[in-house]
């Protein structure tokens, strides 16, 4: 393997994983040892070799979401030993490296809790009320043609800057999974102060920050108490500061649109 | 009005709410507290005993007392229908492991508490003295007005007292850490100038007015 560590030695750990059959059932904590795993695995490469355990052994393999295996899609989402994508700041789970761990370790490993997501099958969640959310105003509405020219409406690079910070949100939910509350806030002001920032985003500030709340609400989301656990286990970083970017479009939005709902 | 109606009882205006109403609550602490530093004066209670006087009977403050319980109404209602909501939210089966303690201070997840701690002192607080005081019987003082600062005297060499308000005072400044600045993020009000300041005052706004609230028993316990 390139780039592997030659005096690494392989870890024996002890994982206690959430093993749910469906919705409608209860689940539990089901013991497993994994023998020989190597420090350079990725925790999702650490979770294929115990169910390559179990297929061999005939049991049923642990459901667990991934995608991309680089840290961008937002998939991997795993609860470990009581922290959103595990104990390193700033990191997905498939990018969670089993050298942060020692060997003899026991390692809790559950699903996001939420009742916005429930849960389908082991340590798979359904996150589709995010994609709900952004159905209800996360866009920005334009007539299709020809390509715009690429410096056609100016962008202080700052403003950009600070757009693109919040852009980085790649959905993973770690934020409503971390709060008390689970509170969709951080998520939200993402999308909301993103497109705030931007001319393109002008047309629809109003009704977009309106709607995000409101579907927020109905799909039965947490209200903020700024304890800020969503922002210390964000991936990717997002700031508190959007969340009162996203109070402030909305009480403006509240204040001033012609919207009597 | 019910776009009105919907905006408040969403989940951001229900904060809206509790920020108003706290940092209105934070400004009658200002008033109570230094309308109380009379309490220091060493001239047997009079001075305090005409403040109380006129605080008791001044139409203007008598007006006031309305807003300041509606504050406090609201406070409350706002606080236990977003705790049911976000209860609700976070869903049946909690977390095998879940060390929320290292990403988030104590305080911050733990408003509710501190705030039930402090609504059992008011109503011990408000019995005690703004009841007695207002429609009990106190005795007279030298200038003829109703001599609380006896009352408050007596109260304050009975240990048990002192400890109530200073456990109290403890729970209010933990408080007052997470609402001062919180409110401001809840009302949008932050910029990369003046948040750190924010910050900062709260930090000196809940220990300066709750070690000033503290002294009184404490003062007069030990004299």
């Amino acid at each position: 393997m390139a780039g592997s560590n030659p005096n690494a030695k392989p870890m024996n750990l002890t994982l206690k994983v959430w093993r749910q059959q469906n919705r409608n059932t209860q689940g539990n904590i089901v013991d497993y040892q994994v023998r020989d795993i190597s420090p350079d695995m990725s925790f999702l490469e650490m979770l294929d070799v115990l169910n390559e355990d179990l297929l061999r052994k005939g049991d049923e393999p642990v459901a667990f979401d991934h995608d991309c295996r680089e840290g961008i899609c937002g998939s991997c989402n795993l609860f470990i030993n009581g922290r959103a994508h595990g104990p390193e700041p700033g990191t997905t789970t498939c990018q969670l490296h089993m050298r942060k761990f020692s060997d003899g370790d026991t390692i809790t490993i559950e699903p996001w809790r939420a009742e916005a997501f429930p849960v389908n099958k082991d340590l798979s969640v359904d996150r589709s009320a995010f994609d709900r959310i952004i159905q209800a105003g996360g866009y920005v509405s334009v007539n299709t043609g020809g390509v715009p020219d690429a410096n056609e409406i100016p962008i202080p690079k700052s403003i950009a800057d600070q757009a693109f910070d919040a852009a980085t949100c790649i959905g993973c939910g770690a934020c409503v999974a971390a709060c008390k509350n689970a509170s969709a806030m951080l998520f939200v002001s993402a999308k909301v102060s993103q497109l705030a920032l931007l001319p393109q985003g002008q047309v629809e500030r109003k009704t977009r920050v309106e709607n995000m709340i409101a579907q927020m609400d109905k799909e039965g989301f947490g209200a903020c108490t700024n304890i800020g656990s969503c922002a210390a286990e964000c991936p990717v970083g997002i700031s508190l500061e959007n969340i009162a970017i996203l109070n402030r479009e909305f009480l403006a939005a509240k204040a001033t649109s012609n919207n009597l709902a | 009005m019910s776009w009105l109606s919907n905006a408040l009882t969403s989940s951001i205006g229900r904060k809206i709410i509790m920020a108003v109403t706290g940092l209105f609550l934070c400004s009658f602490l200002v008033v109570h507290l230094v309308g109380n530093l009379q309490l220091f004066k060493n001239d047997g209670g009079a001075a305090f005993n005409i403040y109380s006087h006129f605080m008791g009977t001044n139409p203007v403050i008598r007006t006031l007392e309305i807003g300041l319980l509606l504050g406090f109404a609201f406070h409350i209602y706002e606080a236990v229908a977003l705790t049911g909501k976000n209860r609700k939210a976070r869903g049946g089966q909690g977390y095998v492991a879940n060390h929320i303690e290292q990403n988030s201070p104590w305080q911050s997840r733990n408003m509710g508490l501190l705030g039930t701690i402090i609504l059992i002192f008011l109503l011990v607080h408000l019995y005690n003295f703004f009841y007695r005081a207002r429609f009990g019987d106190l005795d007279p003082d030298i200038n003829n007005n109703a001599d609380l600062y006896t009352l408050v005297v007596s109260s304050f060499h009975q240990w048990w007292y002192v400890l109530l308000y200073v456990l109290a005072q403890v729970a209010l400044c933990y408080h007052l850490i997470h609402g001062f600045k919180s409110a401001f993020q809840s009302l949008g009000l932050t910029h990369r100038k003046y948040t750190p300041l924010v910050t900062y005052a709260g930090y000196a706004f809940a220990v300066l007015v709750c070690a000033g609230f503290a002294a009184m028993p404490l003062y007069f316990f030990f004299q």
